[in-house]
């Protein structure tokens, strides 16, 4: 003992060191994903890039994406993955705005997540595994789009949905206590069918929602294929609320745009330099 | 007890008589309060077997009272280890029969504040994927370091200025059960009080002391990150760090001094506590209020002044909409009130409100509980329909409970002023109520605010998120309670070591000034 004998203030030095030594490589790595995670979506080139267009003016609000989106995910009662609001600043200015999550690249749900349960798909959606969530909500506070649910009782289940196989990207069957939105039907995309809300809006021959993959830089509404670039331009499109910074990945057309315009202000700029806009 | 040899100081014998004799008050108190723990225990079953929708949360309001008692909690643990470690560090002496309480309420703060969150959580099970899976991106994990950073520290805080007193007890409380006497033994950790321990337990007080609080800072500003990382109106905002903080000390301040007259009415400790300890602790609490006072100018005028829709929203929700109630009794009982009480010996135009006539402080108060219990019926929502038939609205019927309850607090203020602790302990009172319900008008108005084109949204907590709520009150002061009866609550040998000043070579200056 005496031989061995090892000051306090030598022993908690050392162990600080090591501690900080040990820290180090954590801390890089830290850096590393943070950097891919959120600071730069572009970064990370992906083999889809999902998108959806939304054009204000062919939704008659009838909501038949909703009842669709409901069907297709065994949605629970209560929630509306993708709803149907009317705005307007006065009777004479109604305006339908279907809401489904934005899958925003840089995803104020997924920064906050403290256990990485809500995520981006290689394809850009953002998920949610339903077998990570501790159900803190966070995610809900966070998102500026009011676009999360929660199971806030043991959500009904019907008999066909107890016979899927669980996955983030078809999250059937339900589970109490986590959190649920539009994951853009992952599942469908994967097998190259439109998601569920843009199928019934072409079904009710509206054809107001467009689905697609930016970096094919084509669109389609279930009737034509557009290029995405031109539908944009020429929809004039914006996105909401853009100035949060949150780069969504839903596009809207707007509604009031027809025959507004002289037609050749409908031409497409051409490539743009804001790596934002595709 | 009877000591054979003359016991050299007598005056330390309320602080000891707790610890040896145990009477039916406190059992009593004990019984009380583990029913009341035990209903929400209840709740919490209940919650657990039918998830959060026994709750009032709906998916716009997702977080309610029970994030409210967390940042509640966790802001009144800054009683004590920031208070006692700023006060020793600045080396003021009168802080010596404080601090022991000011740490315990810290320690218990924390213990009960912190399962607020997995009380909150829809999988409460999967608590450990925070340390498995953690992101330290989240403000979650900022929190969870934090607190359990500052519990660990204020557990060591709380315990080294602890270990002379528990060898103390070892030696002078022979009479007591066994594993008290076992327990004393083993926190005295051989302590006999040689000048070697002393320098190295003095040494590690000094280094706690200091360590201590930038953690403290720290743990209220991650938790105001929680709200402020997010976009949302009346959250997202760069004051939030710093006003959580003072709210935080404001708010510890008073429960210190609640516990404090507590303890002093309960143990007979007037001879540790004395109404100086008081006055100071209310110039603190003065001082924190008007910081507090500030910070919240500051909050609302910038936002008002600016008027974004979303700011302009809140806030009129807040001045005069479905927060209005909340938000105005805050105000009142939260800052104006404990500002005149605290001030009350220097306000001489108070002795005028005696010559007023009808001026009473019993009948005009019974007179505002009862218009107050009246109109509270009026707004429950069977009775509505009455009350419209007769024709008087239920506000007013408020508003004049208010006015007589206004005329009964100007009438209580020349008896107040007699009374300089009572009042500051009832400044104190208000205080914890009122910052309570501060953060309920933090968490609560910012999710219900509509953020898509729709309505407010609404939240009313059920019977669950109040029994939980009770029971997370009731067994804070449980823990207190039991701790002083195994403890004592005045750090004896550091009043000892005041009594004789001992300047020993290299003995910090300040102290023998102070």
């Amino acid at each position: 003992m005496s031989r061995l004998r090892l000051s306090r203030r030598t022993f908690v030095k050392t162990l600080i060191a090591t501690g900080a030594a040990a820290t180090l490589p954590s801390v890089a790595k830290l850096a590393e994903t943070w950097a891919a995670e959120s600071h730069s979506p572009h970064a990370r080139k992906t083999q889809r890039r999902w998108v959806m267009v939304i054009d204000l003016a062919a939704c008659d609000g009838c909501k038949k994406c909703t009842a669709a989106c409901q069907k297709e995910h065994f949605v629970p009662f209560g929630q509306e993955w993708i709803r149907v609001f009317e705005t307007g600043n006065n009777p004479y200015d109604k305006q339908n705005f279907p809401l489904p999550c934005q899958h925003c690249e840089i995803a104020p749900c997924v920064k906050v997540c403290p256990v990485a349960a809500t995520y981006h798909n290689d394809e850009g959606i953002v998920l949610v595994d339903h077998n990570k969530c501790i159900g803190c909500r966070f995610c809900m506070a966070a998102c500026p789009y009011g676009v999360r649910f929660f199971n806030w009782t043991e959500p009904k289940h019907s008999p066909q949905e107890q016979f899927v196989q669980y996955s983030p990207e078809f999250p059937v069957p339900h589970r109490k206590g986590t959190v649920e939105k539009c994951m853009l039907c992952a599942h469908r995309v994967k097998i190259g069918r439109l998601p569920a809300c843009v199928e019934a809006c072409a079904a009710a021959e509206m054809w107001a929602i467009w689905f697609g993959d930016a970096n094919e830089n084509l669109v389609t509404n279930g009737r034509d294929v557009a290029k995405l670039t031109d539908l944009l331009a020429e929809g004039r499109a914006f996105r909401y609320k853009e100035e949060l910074g949150t780069h969504p990945r839903v596009y809207y057309l707007l509604p009031d745009r027809r025959d507004r315009r002289p037609a050749d202000s409908r031409k497409p700029a051409g490539k743009s330099d804001d790596p934002y806009r595709p | 007890m009877t000591p054979t040899v003359p016991d050299p100081h007598p005056e330390e014998r309320p602080v000891l008589r707790p610890l040896q004799r145990t009477g039916w008050g406190f059992r009593l108190l004990v019984a009380a309060l583990l029913a009341v723990i035990a209903a929400g225990a209840y709740a919490y079953v209940t919650q657990l077997r039918l998830g959060l929708g026994v709750t009032g949360l709906n998916n716009r309001v997702t977080w309610g009272i029970y994030i409210t008692n967390f940042v509640f909690f966790i802001g009144v643990s800054h009683a004590g280890t920031l208070i006692s470690a700023i006060l020793r560090v600045t080396g003021a002496e009168w802080r010596r029969p404080i601090t022991r309480m000011a740490e315990a309420i810290t320690v218990f703060a924390l213990m009960v504040g912190a399962p607020m969150v997995l009380i909150d959580m829809g999988r409460p099970e999967r608590i450990l994927s925070v340390f498995r899976y953690g992101r330290l991106q989240s403000p979650i994990l900022w929190d969870v370091i934090s607190i359990t950073t500052y519990l660990t520290g204020s557990l060591l805080y709380l315990y080294l200025p602890l270990i002379p007193d528990m060898a103390l007890l070892r030696d002078r409380l022979t009479e007591v059960p066994r594993w008290k006497r076992a327990l004393y033994r083993a926190l005295a950790a051989g302590w006999r009080g040689t000048p070697r321990q002393h320098a190295a337990l003095e040494r590690g007080i000094s280094a706690m002391a200091i360590v201590i609080i930038p953690v403290a800072i720290s743990v209220h500003t991650v938790v105001s990150w929680i709200f402020g990382m997010t976009l949302r109106a009346g959250w997202h905002s760069t004051i939030f760090g710093p006003y959580f903080v003072i709210g935080a000390i404001f708010s510890g301040i008073a429960a210190i001094i609640t516990a404090m007259g507590a303890f002093r009415w309960v143990y007979g400790l007037g001879g540790f506590l004395t109404d100086r300890h008081f006055r100071n602790l209310g110039y603190l609490l003065l001082t924190f209020n008007l910081l507090y006072m500030y910070f919240t100018i500051s909050e609302y005028l910038t936002i008002a002044y600016g008027a974004e829709v979303k700011d302009t929203t809140l806030v009129h929700a807040l001045f005069y909409g479905a927060f209005s109630h909340v938000f105005w009794v805050m105000l009142i009982i939260g800052l104006v009130l404990p500002a005149v009480l605290t001030l009350i010996p220097h306000l001489a135009p108070i002795d005028l409100l005696r010559r007023v006539p009808a001026l009473r402080p019993i009948p005009l108060g019974v007179g505002a509980a009862i218009l107050g219990g009246v109109g509270a019926t009026l707004h429950v929502r069977g009775v509505a329909y009455v009350n419209t038939t007769l024709g008087v609205h239920h506000d007013v019927v408020l508003v004049a409970a208010g006015v007589l309850g206004a005329a009964a607090f100007l009438a209580l203020l020349p008896v107040l002023k007699q009374r300089p602790v009572a009042s500051i302990v009832l400044a104190s009172l208000l205080v914890n109520a009122g910052m309570w319900l501060k953060r309920y008008i933090i968490v609560v108005p910012s999710m219900a605010l509509p953020i898509t084109p729709t309505e407010w949204a609404t939240y009313q907590p059920t019977w669950v998120e109040w029994s939980i709520t009770a029971g997370a009150f009731a067994t804070f002061i449980l823990l207190y309670a039991l701790f002083a009866k195994i403890f004592p609550l005045i750090s004896l040998w550091e009043v000892r070591e005041a009594k004789v000043p001992e300047p020993a070579p290299g003995a910090r200056a300040q102290e023998v000034v102070a």
